[in-house]
């Protein structure tokens, strides 16, 4: 072959086959990795998400398990024992403080289980009522969530697929709804729901979680779905319009499918990220209502109603406010930080 | 010209319509609540007067008379609708004998709409200087106090704050009366209702600022010469605060829900504290009446920032 020195032709023997080693070199080394995988490793880089977290599963947990474990139970008066008269050395005792049976049991050299946090006007342990108080709630919170997620997902979605009138008249009932001074509304049906609903589940199941908590789940039912529905009326609105669902369905995919594959994991993390920012929202609602009175039915504590009730001996047991407060606050705030970071982590869109 | 003129009159009109959908949906509002808790109250089994102690037969008939229960429900309904729409007339207090609802409510009012006027703007000038003190030094020392605080304030709920300063301040350091029936007494209270509101406003005034100083007209401004002073004041500022006032509403309406367990716990007489008594005593009248007012006044305020919000910002679009 004639070579000419100066051709910008390149010379074909020089090229070699790519050896194995130089094949791996070239393969991208990071793996592959999912939508969720991606949002945990984000959200795990966030520090003060993963802290709440931490806080939250600590706090569920123990609210869980210690009662369990724990020798006093939260409406035992440790005072009261049948066929005696009732032992009031037992009442208001300040922390790591012993009834007069107790310290007589502590004297014969036998060991008694201290009252961390003391007990309360009528004898009953006070860390155990706090613990207890946290779990109920901490359920509330959870459940009205859930309900809230329910009808807001099932209202919002049959608005925006169905469009038209039914979407006109869901949306103008929501609209009011939103416009009531929810609060209000909440404590009116509260305080009404809590009179007419004990008749009429005595003796059911649904009397042991109380008619008070019961109607604090109707009230949420009916009053906080409607951002909920928005949400996710949005969602399906915006979503269907996208260019990429169009391209699915040009290429024969069915409806089915486009639901699974497109809007469901396109939707799901706002969804799931709402539901999260509302379980501090309805434990607030649920303290608020017990505070004033209208929270969980005695002797079952709720923070609120712990905290209300520490009014009464504000003068001599400051402390019996301070710790449900604290616990409560730090609830809210872990859940409110770790919804933030959950946003952040799972909604790149939001990322400025 | 010509068109320039009729996009000006559009939005005009635009404008108005907006107004008066505003205003339908505001009085749609108040009448959907006045209808619930009339139609919730009377749901209540045994009646209103099922809290009385040892009533007879023939005294709860005469006092269903006098208070026209004994009519039909859709009767009692109007009766009460055209009470309130033409004389202001919430009908007597059931437990407190001799007493108008009416009468209630205004002397709770004076009490109450002091606290909350005095908290709102305590909330807005604190809150307004120490977002965009926040927003000047951002990511300083400074700045990081005030998240960390304002933080804290946003998820502590209000009853918590006011028993909080209640055992500090009033009970272990005695510096403020426990009871807010006095002017001094009123002190707590304030700070109470103020807290929450100021750390909001100072977030969002601190977020808002933030975008603001990164906009391309401050930009212009600065290359133009314009001193620190006067881009701050002048052009930061001033559109940092739009946001402040779509958030007036959802405030007052804050403060005035607050109220109700801050007036509970300080002892303070004013509305609130009649609308739990009313509660816990089940006096219906007053629950209807305390219940209708204060709706009444917040779907006023809400009206009020939206359509302020609106002319504000010619730039927002109305539907």
């Amino acid at each position: 072959m004639n070579k000419k020195i100066f051709s910008l032709h390149p010379d074909l023997d020089a090229f070699m086959p790519a050896s194995e080693a130089e094949k791996e070199y070239m393969v991208e080394m990071r793996q592959s990795t999912t939508f969720f995988k991606d949002g945990v490793k984000r959200l795990l880089k966030n520090k003060v998400a993963t802290a709440s977290f931490i806080i939250i599963l600590t706090i569920a947990l123990a609210s869980i398990i210690l009662p369990m474990v724990w020798p006093y139970s939260y409406d035992a008066m440790l005072g009261v024992s049948p066929g005696k008269p009732v032992d009031s050395s037992y009442n208001n005792l300040r922390p790591f403080e012993y009834g007069a049976t107790e310290l007589r049991l502590i004297e014969q050299g036998e060991k008694v289980f201290p009252h961390i946090f003391g007990t309360d006007s009528s004898g009953r342990d006070y860390f155990i009522r706090v613990v207890y108080g946290t779990r109920i709630s901490l359920a509330v919170g959870f459940f009205a969530s859930i309900i809230v997620l329910v009808i807001g997902i099932t209202v919002g979605s049959i608005s925006g697929y169905a469009g038209g009138k039914i979407d006109l008249y869901v949306m103008r009932i929501v609209d009011i709804i939103y416009s009531l001074p929810d609060m209000l509304v909440v404590i009116l049906l509260a305080s009404v729901l809590r009179v007419s609903l004990a008749g009429v589940i005595e003796g059911s199941v649904l009397a042991k979680i109380g008619s008070n908590i019961i109607s604090l789940f109707i009230v949420f039912g009916v009053l906080y779905w409607v951002s909920m529905a928005r949400l996710i009326r949005g969602q399906i609105l915006s979503l269907r319009e996208q260019e990429y669902v169009l391209a699915t369905r040009a290429t024969g995919a069915k409806g089915s499918w486009i639901i699974r594959k497109h809007l469901i994991p396109n939707s799901i993390g706002v969804v799931i990220i709402s539901t999260a920012l509302q379980i501090p929202s309805a434990i607030f609602t649920e303290s608020y209502l017990s505070f004033l009175g209208l929270g969980v039915n005695a002797p079952m504590p709720s923070l609120g109603s712990l905290a209300s009730e520490a009014l009464n001996g504000l003068t001599s047991y400051p402390f019996r406010l301070v710790i449900p407060a604290v616990v409560i606050s730090l609830i809210v705030l872990s859940l409110n930080l770790f919804g933030d970071g959950l946003r952040d982590a799972f909604d790149p869109k939001l990322n400025k | 010209m010509i068109e320039k003129i009729q996009g000006g009159l559009g939005m005009n009109t635009k404008l108005l319509f907006y107004i008066l959908k505003r205003l339908a949906l505001a009085a749609l509002t108040v009448w959907v609540v006045i209808t619930l808790s009339f139609f919730i109250m009377r749901a209540v089994p045994g009646g209103p007067f099922l809290g009385e102690k040892a009533v007879s037969e023939t005294v709860i008939k005469q006092l269903e008379a006098k208070y026209g229960l004994d009519k039909p429900l859709l009767t009692q309904y109007f009766t009460y609708l055209k009470d309130i729409v033409t004389r202001f007339d919430f009908g007597p207090s059931l437990k407190q004998r001799g007493r108008d609802v009416v009468d209630i409510i205004k002397d709770g009012m004076r009490t109450s709409i002091k606290l909350g006027l005095i908290a709102a703007s305590i909330a807005l000038v604190s809150g307004i200087v120490l977002g965009a003190a926040a927003a000047l030094r951002r990511n300083k020392l400074i700045d990081k106090i005030i998240m960390v605080i304002t933080t804290a304030f946003v998820s502590m709920p209000s009853f918590i704050m006011g028993s909080l300063l209640l055992v500090f301040f009033a009970i272990k350091l005695g510096i403020f009366p426990a009871n807010g029936s006095t002017t001094a007494g009123l002190v707590l209270p304030v700070i109470t209702l103020a807290l929450y509101p100021m750390a909001y406003i100072t977030r969002l005034v601190r977020s808002s600022m933030l975008d603001v100083l990164g906009q391309d007209y401050i930009r212009t401004a600065r290359a133009k010469g314009v001193s620190g002073k006067n881009i701050i004041f002048g052009h930061a500022l001033k559109n940092a605060l739009i946001p402040v006032i779509t958030y007036c509403g959802p405030m007052l309406a804050g403060i005035v829900t607050g109220s109700l367990v801050v007036e509970k716990i300080f002892a303070v007489p004013g509305i609130g504290r009649a609308f739990v008594n009313s509660i816990t005593g089940r006096d219906y009248p007053l629950i209807m009446g305390t219940t209708i007012v204060l709706s009444v006044l917040i779907v006023i305020m809400n009206l009020v920032s939206d359509i302020l919000y609106k002319i504000v910002d010619p730039r927002i679009t109305l539907e």
